[in-house]
């Protein structure tokens, strides 16, 4: 079977002589979810933008659906991957409502069908159209905003969603709603998502695999109960560093028994 | 006081006429240089000292200078309001320049770059994303233009050119105050009203945001 997303030996140097990814190699099998994890700066958004060509490698090559995408006709392809970004990724002077279906507007479709695609969106991510089709940006808050770019992410139909670090600037209790929200679609739909985060929770939770990037290294790309239990060193340290909370309740829990 | 308006009534009007056409054939030149032009330099940004730079020498150079400047020119020299309309287009250019390319400097590069992202191409990028998002601030400096001009245009009376500049040279001359107020008067509330009316055009484009609020 042809894998959705493959790297191969993806590398890729900054015009500076810096490089931000090395030999970067792993598949995402389809219709799976790859949660990409790194600390900040390990070159996560960079492999991600390396997908949609929003960044070109250097050496090796990214093919989707088993093509080079470099050979791809831009325009069309990115249109066919879905991108959500943290935050900012709205458009200030549009609806929600005219915001979801921007793809199909640049792709020239009828007023209509862009309407009742992107209501049908908007019910999909729990948005009420008829409270929300007509607000702005500024009316929604931070993960309704997310809650609409997921919607518009999705309105092409992509076989590839792209996402980073969608939940990041959101409160936890948002947060862990959006993953929920966003584990029930991911379940309807046909749908190869490449997740960036730097929350191992939401890695294990949304995530089939789990990569570990660090200077722009590949470290791992393990199942999630494989990751937790993994003995390489940077991959423990950032599993202890996540996991803090729940040491120190285990230690309460010894010493209280102790007591 | 009406005997004065009855006498002068329809010679301020026709004034008025000859000044709102000679601003308004300035500023639609202007527009259709200086937007395009201020697209490019975004493009191209190594141009836009040396280009703005220009305009900005232009705008220094006295307004009865400039008009004589014109004025033996061939072709130009010909029909007066050809110098004037030249002239204003030259003062107009520079704030519709600079804030073209602001205003579509100023807009935030993330957006730019989902709209790259989402797969537009770069002419829906553009009209679809840029423009919009700069049009309020390109349409403030269409309006500093405007009174700029409005204002200027009463010099273009020196080269005979007409416009509301005529009644103030006619008072000057012949040291009659009330001439000078004639044209004066509907010069300043001309400049007012295309000041407001680009202002509530602005209000209308302006993205929507938290201060803005409906």
């Amino acid at each position: 079977m042809t894998a959705a997303i493959e790297f191969r030996s993806v590398g890729l140097t900054t015009a500076e002589g810096r490089p931000l990814l090395a030999g970067i190699s792993f598949a995402v099998q389809e219709c799976t979810t790859t949660a990409v994890l790194g600390r900040s700066g390990a070159g996560k958004t960079t492999l991600l933008r390396t997908v949609n060509r929003m960044a070109e490698p250097t050496s090796g090559e990214v093919l989707v659906k088993g093509d080079n995408v470099r050979h791809s006709e831009l325009i069309a392809f990115r249109r066919s991957i879905g991108y959500v970004i943290q935050e900012t990724g709205l458009f200030p002077h549009m609806t929600a409502e005219r915001d979801v279906a921007l793809v199909l507007e640049a792709e020239g479709r009828p007023h209509q069908e862009r309407v009742r695609r992107s209501h049908e969106l908007l019910r999909a991510v729990g948005l009420e159209p008829a409270q929300f089709a007509a607000r702005y940006p500024h009316q929604l808050s931070g993960g309704q905003r997310q809650r609409v770019g997921l919607a518009r992410a999705l309105a092409a139909e992509p076989h590839v969603l792209l996402m980073d670090e969608p939940f990041g600037a959101l409160d936890p209790l948002t947060r862990a709603e959006m993953q929920d929200m966003l584990k029930t679609l991911l379940a309807q739909l046909n749908v190869t998502v490449l997740l960036v985060t730097h929350d191992l929770d939401e890695a294990l939770y949304l995530g089939d695999r789990i990569v570990l990037l660090n200077d722009g290294k590949l470290v791992a790309h393990l199942a999630p109960d494989e990751f937790l239990q993994s003995r390489e060193p940077v991959v423990e340290g950032y599993v202890r560093a996540f996991h803090r909370g729940e040491n120190v309740a285990a230690r309460d829990a010894a010493q209280e028994k102790r007591a | 006081m009406s005997g004065f308006l009855s006498q002068y009534g329809g010679e301020i009007a026709e004034l008025t006429v000859e000044h709102l056409w000679l601003t308004g054939a300035a500023m639609l030149f202007a527009t259709v240089i200086a937007v395009p032009v201020g697209v490019w330099l975004t493009r191209r940004p190594a141009w836009a000292r040396p280009v703005i730079g220009t305009a900005n020498v232009l705008q220094t150079i006295p307004s009865l200078a400039m008009f004589g400047f014109l004025l033996p020119l061939p072709w130009l020299g010909e029909r007066a309001d050809r110098v004037a309309i030249v002239a204003l287009t030259a003062y107009a250019l520079l704030p519709i320049l600079r804030n073209t390319y602001a205003g579509i400097q100023g807009i935030d590069p993330s957006l730019s770059s989902v709209a790259r992202a989402l797969g537009l191409t770069d002419r829906q990028r553009f009209f679809k994303v840029e423009l919009p998002l700069a049009s309020s601030i390109i349409l403030a400096g269409l309006r500093t233009a405007t009174v700029t001009c409005v204002g200027i245009a009463t010099i273009a009376a020196a080269v005979g050119a007409g416009g509301l500049g005529e009644l103030i040279f006619r008072g000057v001359a012949s040291v009659d105050n009330r001439l000078v107020l004639a044209g004066a008067i509907p010069a300043a509330l001309l400049a007012l009203a295309c000041d407001s009316a680009l202002g509530l055009l602005e209000k209308w484009v302006r993205v929507p945001g938290p201060s803005s609020s409906p």
